[in-house]
This record gives structure tokens, sequence and C-alpha cells, in this order.
């Protein structure tokens, strides 16, 4: 069977599945399953990009995942006027004894010949020149952080709509991106692995303790919506009478129609970066990405720039999950650092990008698609097997009990056994990328 | 039939063949040095004799036994040394650790062979406790030799023990490979110090493009013109 | 001068001690992590569930032990547990060996395939650990808490400032000084352990030399397991078991491994104190310990932490960026990875 073919075939069974849910469960869960179906499709695209046409190991996913989502945030909610006053005057300062500070280490720098002095200076200057800053910063973040904590302690948004945020999204990832890159880069896959690891937990735990930027653990919800509210619509006079023809109770009807919004927006966007990808897969910088990927050697010595090609697509790979990051908070409403974890936002993306097909753009969609629908599936399925496993031991056993309390845990073991399966047997994954000769 | 002896061996990596039918043998207590132009497939050829290439055809013989299918730890258990090119020291090792190395696989008391060892190589002696890897390149090249001759060898398999050291060590070397053939060891060595090599050699091989060009005594290829022209350099 | 005394005691009581502790609990991991490394050549991400699931069944184990009434007060009724949380930790190990690793390193795979390997792996152990368990807080340590206790140190010494160690802290360096002897004189006197270093060495020479990989393998898996489960074992004595915890630890844990050279066991031991100790002293708020030393007015008023604990994380990262981009060897010379 070719490739393409195959690919239908996957993809109708896959479209097949989805309607099965709608069908055998209720159309808004379908209908929330494929919402983040085409996210985590975006985010395994953005992935593949790094992975498949570069090979760059990158376990930094959740990190820009992260900030893009801080997007939606920052452009979305109203600015707080109050804390703007309170803590402006000094934030400003600390901007400029930043670029103070740095200004003095790189005069120092360019002033003394280089060595293990130069380095011992430049380390006491970095560490007294953190000192003033905090001078400036300290006082910032608790004048805005004492603005009205219940409800604000932060700074807000810039109060556009929300849709902006997701190329900002992409493009605070790729910022990020971009300075990771230009640290960890030449290194091996395993430590860019490592290196891009310990990103990501930091950016988490900026996201989690900078109350005065994101309100932290106090989450934000309510963020604006591209899409109209559910009870707008349960009031809309065509809304109704359109529920009415369809014969279903307008709470329902809204609640599906909400959601096929965020569907056709999320199919576009995901339609966009597809054929995008595509373009550039195919396209004489897209082969050039492969020669390096498959020998660095020789084509570092045909005189192609390794590390800077190498810089370009991680800032773009991560762009694009910058991007879905941004979505993914806005089809969630709010912000909640606390629930990002490597093993969902990082690891599972992984598990996409290889059970489709690395370096296949219509195998990491596919991959998005599958491993996401399996990760929900895989909760109800875990429960009825271990209910079903458990049948005999009577209904007030604690193990029974615990056993059931804990099987969506379940998926995790499914997850990891997928993706050995798939590693083992059919190492290219489900779409393998074409090769030409 | 000599001691050791491959004949027509026929063999490469992937689809292509590098050795196309060279035969080579090496009696006991006899240097037999194979010389010829770069990727005429002396390593390879080296390589297949000890059972790091498989070969497509020909047979590897030692003494009376077909060990064309066996692996190379096997053939080290049947008591042949090989020193390969790079690498051929445990570099994060002690000196005395090397030779250890060296007798892993045996279970009787080898205090013996490291003294007749160590009296070769006096030097690695005094350096017994110092890592391999920071020795001088002609030091490292006596650990490897010593090394492979923990084991007791009947046969020993050099590849390249010279490259990369200076004249006089080379020299130095070549006297301790003398000395070693001359307890009734066989010494089979590629060398690209081709001259030097076959003054020391009782017999020499010319191998261009994966077969036999020469073979003769060491002296007679050192007097044959052809030989001298053309890979001698005149 | 009792001033100056009282600093020092702050300091050990709320620096120095607890980061021995954790330090010598990092180093266990990163040798097991640098020793699969140096044999199996790949950087395994499943080492941080593996420790989780090796601490789960010494949990599990302690819990019968406990019911039935079976302890060794003072000390935790874990260390009996220990032995078969080691030999589940083996067993777990060898049998992921047998089922995944080998198949890659019979063909001689990428390294970056083990490590995809080796995700797959963390989220089945990862998994199981969470079914079996539960995803929350577990706590196991009984015996008595303190070896030395605040009010004893203040009491003898007169000092204001006491000093408590506490028991786990005292097993801690305790075991970790055992096993570390024992490995040590394991790579460095026997004849398995001398194989072991040559096949981390070169390779191919070993195997020359007659070294046989399959048992180098299996005697890597073994002592790393065991490493695990004791580092594991450890460190929820002295602080709390959490599977997310120990998934977490994976980041200092190679940061050890790593500065101290990777494949270098006296290496990832310095790592792990390299790494404890920068965490702790950079997230301790040095206030107290100020005004000990300087006249009142000098001292500032914030809490004088350089960085707060939340960024722990921060300061793995930061020195493995370090070691990289200076000497990217390690301390000890590791391989390049």
């Amino acid at each position: 069977m070719t490739v393409n073919r195959r690919a239908c075939l996957l993809f109708a069974l896959m479209a097949a599945a989805l309607l099965a849910v709608g069908f055998g469960q209720s159309w808004s869960l379908s209908l929330t399953i494929l919402n983040l179906c085409l996210i985590s499709a975006i985010m395994s695209l953005g992935l593949n990009m790094q992975w498949g046409y570069a090979g760059l190991f990158n376990v930094g996913v959740m990190g820009f995942a992260a900030l893009g989502g801080v997007a939606a945030v920052l452009v979305s909610q109203p600015p707080v006027p109050a804390a703007w006053s309170a803590g402006a005057g000094d934030l400003g300062l600390t901007v400029l004894a930043l670029i103070a500070t740095i200004a003095v280490i790189v005069m120092v720098r360019r002033a003394m010949p280089k060595g293990p002095l130069r380095a011992a200076v430049t380390f006491v200057l970095a560490i007294a020149g953190y000192g003033f800053v905090r001078i400036f910063f300290d006082p910032a973040t608790e004048a805005i952080e004492a603005v009205d904590p219940s409800k604000s302690g932060y700074l807000g948004g810039l109060g556009l709509p929300v849709i902006i945020a997701w190329p900002v999204g992409g493009l605070i990832a790729a910022g990020a991106a971009w300075m990771v890159g230009k640290i960890a880069l030449g290194l091996r896959a395993d430590y860019l692995a490592i290196a891009t690891l310990g990103i990501s937990e930091i950016v988490l735990a900026m996201l989690k303790h900078e109350d005065w930027l994101t309100r932290g653990v106090k989450n934000v919800a309510g963020l604006a919506r591209p899409v109209p509210y559910e009870i707008e619509l349960q009031t809309t006079e065509w809304f109704l009478a359109l529920s009415q023809t369809l014969g279903v109770s307008p709470t329902e009807a809204s609640s599906v129609f909400v959601k096929l919004c965020y569907a056709l927006l999320f199919t576009a966007v995901l339609l966009a970066v597809l054929w995008l990808a595509e373009k550039a897969l195919h396209s004489p910088w897209g082969r050039m990405m492969r020669a390096i990927r498959d020998n660095e050697i020789s084509a570092e010595a045909m005189g192609k720039d390794v590390t800077r090609r190498h810089l370009q697509i991680f800032v773009l790979g991560a762009a694009v999950v910058g991007l879905a990051g941004a979505m993914l908070v806005t089809l969630d409403g709010q912000f909640t650092p606390g629930t990002y974890n490597p093993l969902r936002y990082t690891f599972l993306i992984w598990v996409m990008v290889i059970v489709g097909g690395s370096g296949n753009n219509w195998g990491a969609v596919l991959g998005g698609f599958l491993v996401w629908f399996v990760w929900v599936e895989a909760e109800p399925a875990g429960l009825w097997l271990m209910d079903m496993a458990t049948a005999g031991m009577g209904a007030d056993s604690p193990l029974r009990a615990h056993l059931i309390e804990s099987a969506p845990h379940m998926r995790l073991f499914v997850m990891g056994l997928i993706l050995l399966l798939v590693l083992r047997f059919s190492p290219r994954g489900l779409l393998p990328a074409q090769t030409r000769h | 039939m000599s001691f050791l002896t491959a004949q027509n061996m026929v063999g490469g990596y992937g689809g292509s063949d590098i050795l196309k039918g060279c035969t080579i043998a090496v009696e006991r207590g006899e240097i037999v040095v194979i010389v010829g132009p770069n990727g005429a497939g002396k390593s390879t050829a080296m390589k297949a004799i000890f059972g790091m290439l498989d070969l497509r055809e020909g047979q590897v013989r030692l003494g009376e036994d077909d060990i064309t299918g066996l692996s190379p730890q096997e053939r080290v258990r049947r008591g042949m040394g090989f020193v390969p090119q790079n690498n051929n020291v445990f570099s994060t090792m002690t000196v005395m650790e090397n030779l250890e190395m060296g007798a892993y696989l045996r279970d009787d008391d080898w205090s013996q062979t490291l003294e007749q060892v160590l009296a070769l190589f006096p030097v690695l002696g005094e350096k017994r406790q110092q890592a391999a890897g920071e020795l001088s390149g002609g030091q490292r090249q006596q650990v490897a030799v010593a090394r492979a001759l923990m084991t007791r060898p009947q046969v020993l398999m050099l590849d390249e023990p010279t490259a990369g050291v200076s004249p006089i060590v080379m020299d130095e070397l070549f006297d301790r490979i003398i000395e070693i053939r001359n307890t009734g060891i066989a010494i089979l060595m590629v060398e690209q110090n081709a001259a030097q090599a076959l003054a020391i050699a009782d017999r020499g091989y010319v191998l261009v493009t994966g077969e036999n060009r020469f073979s003769d005594t060491g002296q007679a290829l050192l007097e044959n013109d052809e030989v001298r022209r053309s890979f001698l350099g005149g | 001068m009792e001033d100056l005394l009282n600093a020092i005691v702050l300091l050990c009581n709320f620096v120095i001690v607890p980061a021995l502790a954790y330090g010598a609990q990092l180093a266990l991991g990163a040798l097991g992590v640098t020793l699969i490394y140096g044999i199996l050549r790949f950087s395994n991400f499943a080492h941080g569930d593996l420790m989780a699931f090796a601490t789960m069944i010494v949990i599990l184990v302690t819990w019968v032990l406990q019911d039935a009434g079976i302890g060794i007060a003072p000390l935790p009724t874990a260390l009996l547990a220990l032995p078969v949380g080691i030999l589940g930790a083996i067993a777990i190990s060898l049998v992921t060996d047998r089922w995944v690793y080998r198949f890659y390193r019979e063909r001689k795979s990428a390294p970056v395939t083990f490590v995809i390997a080796s995700i797959g792996v963390m989220f089945m152990l990862n998994g199981i650990v969470r079914v079996v368990i539960g995803p929350d807080d577990q706590s196991f340590a009984d015996g008595s808490r303190f070896l030395l206790e605040v009010g004893e140190f203040r009491e003898w010494t007169g000092l204001k400032e006491g000093l408590a160690i506490k028991m786990s802290q005292a097993l801690t360096l305790a075991v970790a000084v055992l096993c570390v002897g024992a490995l040590f004189y394991f790579l460095q006197r026997t004849r398995a352990g001398k194989a072991m270093r040559a096949y981390s060495d070169n390779e191919d020479l070993a195997l020359l030399s007659g070294v046989d990989p399959a048992r180098v393998v299996f005697y890597a898996w073994v002592i790393a397991a065991a490493l695990a489960t004791i580092a594991g074992t450890l460190y929820g004595l002295d602080k709390s078991f959490k599977p997310f915890t120990y998934f977490q630890l994976l980041l200092p844990i190679f940061a050890a491994a790593i500065v101290g050279g990777i494949g270098q066991p006296l290496g990832a031991i310095v790592g792990g104190f390299i790494v404890a100790f920068s965490e702790v002293m950079i997230t301790y708020a040095y206030r107290k310990f100020l005004l000990y030393l300087l006249p009142q007015e000098w001292v500032p008023d914030g809490l004088v932490q350089l960085l707060s604990t939340d960024y722990k994380f921060a300061i793995s990262f930061v020195i493995l960026v370090v070691v990289l981009l200076v000497r990217p060897t390690g301390v000890f010379r590791g391989k390049v990875i």
C-alpha cells in the first residue's frame, strides 16, 4: 500500500473513531476531543520540524507551549491601571538597571584580556548587577502584587482581541527558542535534551512564581473568547430557532455550536501551518535541512552553516508550538501554570511525532490526532477494564476501590507501550517520511 | 601448509569487495609484513583474518583447524593476538590494568607471562601505575603490544604499529618485535613504513587492489626494482 | 566570637548538613546514570522513574512490616525493606533491557533511539507507580527522627543557635559512603569491575580481550538499579515520596553526572555535591547569618536570598550550561556526548 493510500485510510479511521464517540458518547465530547486533537496536531507539527526535519532532540516542548499560553493572558486581559501606577516606575528602573549592568559587563569584558581574571570579574559583576537590579525589581513586584491580590495583583494585559495572542504566542516562544538555541544548539543530542528539559522547567517556575506577570498559581480565569458565549447564544433568537428546527435543547446546541466554531478556527490554523510546513519541507531549504540531519559532517564540509540552520528550524518549530500553546489556553479560557506537566506537554507530543512518523508532516498530524484520542479514551477504557478485572473482589473491597480510582493512570502505561511498540515494529512511524533517491 | 593461512579471501563492507582473492600465510617464528599502496586492502585483510569482517569466499586456517567462522573472541582463545591501529589501549586504565585485561581470558597463573612482557618492555614496569592515556605515543604502542602478548598468543597481528611514532621509537619497536619473533611466535603486520618493515621481515606480501602482487622474502622484495619503484618510493 | 560560632552553627544546620545529605542522594542517582551511560552509551531518561518504582516497592514492604510490628528502631523500617526494593528494581531493569534495549543494542542503533526508548520505559514505569501507589505524597519514615536535636545541642554548647541532625541525613551519608566504597572496590579491584571499566573505556578492545558484553551490561543494570533504590529510598526518608518529584530529580541528577564528567563514577559523586551545595547555598536566605556577623545597620532589609527556592531547577541548569561552555568533558574528563 502506498503511503498516500495508507494516510487516507488512517485519517478515515480517525474520523470514524471521532464519529463513533459522537454517536456513542456525545457530540459535545467528540468535539472536545477533536479540538484538542487539532491543537495536538499543531504542536506535533512544531516538534516534527525540530526533530523530523533537523534531528534536534528538544525535550522542552512544555516550556514553549506555556510561553505561548502566557501570550493569551498578556494580549487579551484588560490592563490593571492601579498595578501599572503602583509598579511601573520601579519596573522601568529595573529595566534601566538591567541595561546598565549588561553595558558595564560588556565594556569591562572588552577592556580586559581573555583569561581567568576576566571570567572572575564577569562573574562578580554579574552577581553585583543581579543585586543592583533586585533593588528596583523587588519593590516593583511587591507593589504590583499588592494591588487587589484576590482579583488582580498583576499588570494585566493589553486588552486586545484574543486571536492576536496566537501569533504573539508564537513570537514569544520563538524569542525564547532563539535565546535557548544560542546557548544549547551546539550540543550533541543528549545534552540538548537535558538542556531543553531544564529550560522548560525554568520557564514553568517563572510562570508559576512571577505573580506580577502571570498571577502565578492563582491562575488567570475568564479569558476573552474568539467565539460567542453559550449564554449569549441561548438568548439569541436565530439560534433558538435553529435549535428548535434541529430538535435539540438550546443548552446542548449552544455547547456544540461553540465547539464547532473553535474547531473551524483551529482547522483553519492547522491547515495553514500544514500547508506552510509542506511547502517548506519540499523546498530547497527543506532538502538542505534533511541533508544536514542525515549527515551533519558532510553537510558542514560542503559549506553549510549547520548551527545557523539548526537555530532557524529550532526557532520555527518553537513558534509553532507556542502558537498551539496560545490556542490551547484560549480554548481552556484560563491560564493555569500549575497544570503544565512534562509528561503531558512534552513527552506526549514526542509520542505523537514518533507514532505518526518523524519527518512526515501528515504523520505528525495523524500522530497528534491518534495519540490524543487514545490519551483521552484510555481513561474510560481503563476504568471499564479495571472494573471488569476487579468485579470478583466484592463491592466494598478497598483494593478494588483503589485500583478503580487509579485506573486513569493506566494511560501513562499505555502511552509508553505504544511508543515502544511503534519504535520497535514500525520505527519510522505510521506514515513514514518518503525518501527520494 | 603454514601455521596460519588465509587463502583466497574475498570480502568487504556493504556490497563491494575490497579483498579480491588474496592469500597470506605465516609460519611460527617468522615475521611477515604486508605492504602496499593506500586502499590496497591491507587493514581489511588483517580484519578478515581476525574475524572482524565476514568473508564471502576463502578460508582461514590456524594449525590444523578451519577458523573461518569463529568470532574474534574465539580466535583470541585459540591463540591469536591482535593490536589494532587506533584506540589500542584502555586509556583511562593503568598500564598494569591494561596488561591484566590482556590476560582476561586466562584462568591460569599469568605472573610469569607478566614478567616476560615486562622484561621485554622495561619502561612499562616503571610506569605500571600510570594511566595508559598519559603515556607517549611510543609507550602506548608498547602497552598495546604487551597487552596482546598477555594472552600468550601463537600468532601476533599488528596493524601499523609504528603509525605516528618517531623513527627512533620505530627502530626500538621493531627490535622488540624481532625479540618476540625469536620466542617462536608468528608475527603478521601491516606497515606504512614499508622499506624499514621489509628490512626486518622474513617474508613480505605486496598487496594491490585486494590481490597479491608480489610475495617473496623481505630482502628479495627490497631488491626488486619494480617493488622499489612502485611501492617504496625509489 | 560567640556570634561567629552561632553563625557557623546556623550555616551548618540549614546549609551544610542538608546539602551533604541531598548531595549524597544525588550522587547515588548520578552514579547509576553515569554507569548506564558508560556501558550502554545513552542517557537513561527512565532513571528517575526507576527510582520511584524501586522506592514504591520499599514503601509497600515497609507498610507490611510496620503492620506486622517488625522494626529496627531507632533505624527506619525501610532499611529492612531495602533488599526487596533492590531486587524489584533489578528485576524490572533486566526485564526492560531484555525486552526493550537489547534489540537496539544488537542492531547497534543510534544513541538517540535508546533515549527515545527510555522515554517509553519512563512512561510505563510512571504509569505503574501511579496505578499501584497513587500520585500523592506517601510517608513511610519511622524510627527516631533525630540523631542530634536542637535542644540537646544548645544545652551542650550553650550557643543560641542549635544544630539538628536528622536520622535520615546521618543514614544517607553513612549508606552513601558504604555504597560508594563497595562500588569503587568492585570497579577497581575485581575482575568483573575491571572488565566494566575496560568496556566503558574502549568497547572494541574489551571485546578483543574477551570481555563478554552481555555480562557487563547485566552488571551495569544490577548496580544502577541497586543504587537507584538506595538513592530513592534515602531521598524519600529524608524528604518525602511523590512520583512526580522523582521524575523531576532527573534534572539535578543529569546535571551532577555531566558536571562530574559523564561515564566517570568519581565525577558523579563530586557532581552530586556540587549541584546540591549550589542549590542549597543559592536558595538559602542569609539575613540571620549576616546579622551575627555584621552590625545590624549594614544588613539589608530583605531575606538576602540570591534566588527563591522556586527556581532551584534553574541552578542545576545554569551549572550544566556553564560546564558545557567552559569544560564540556566535565571536571573529571568524561566522554563528550
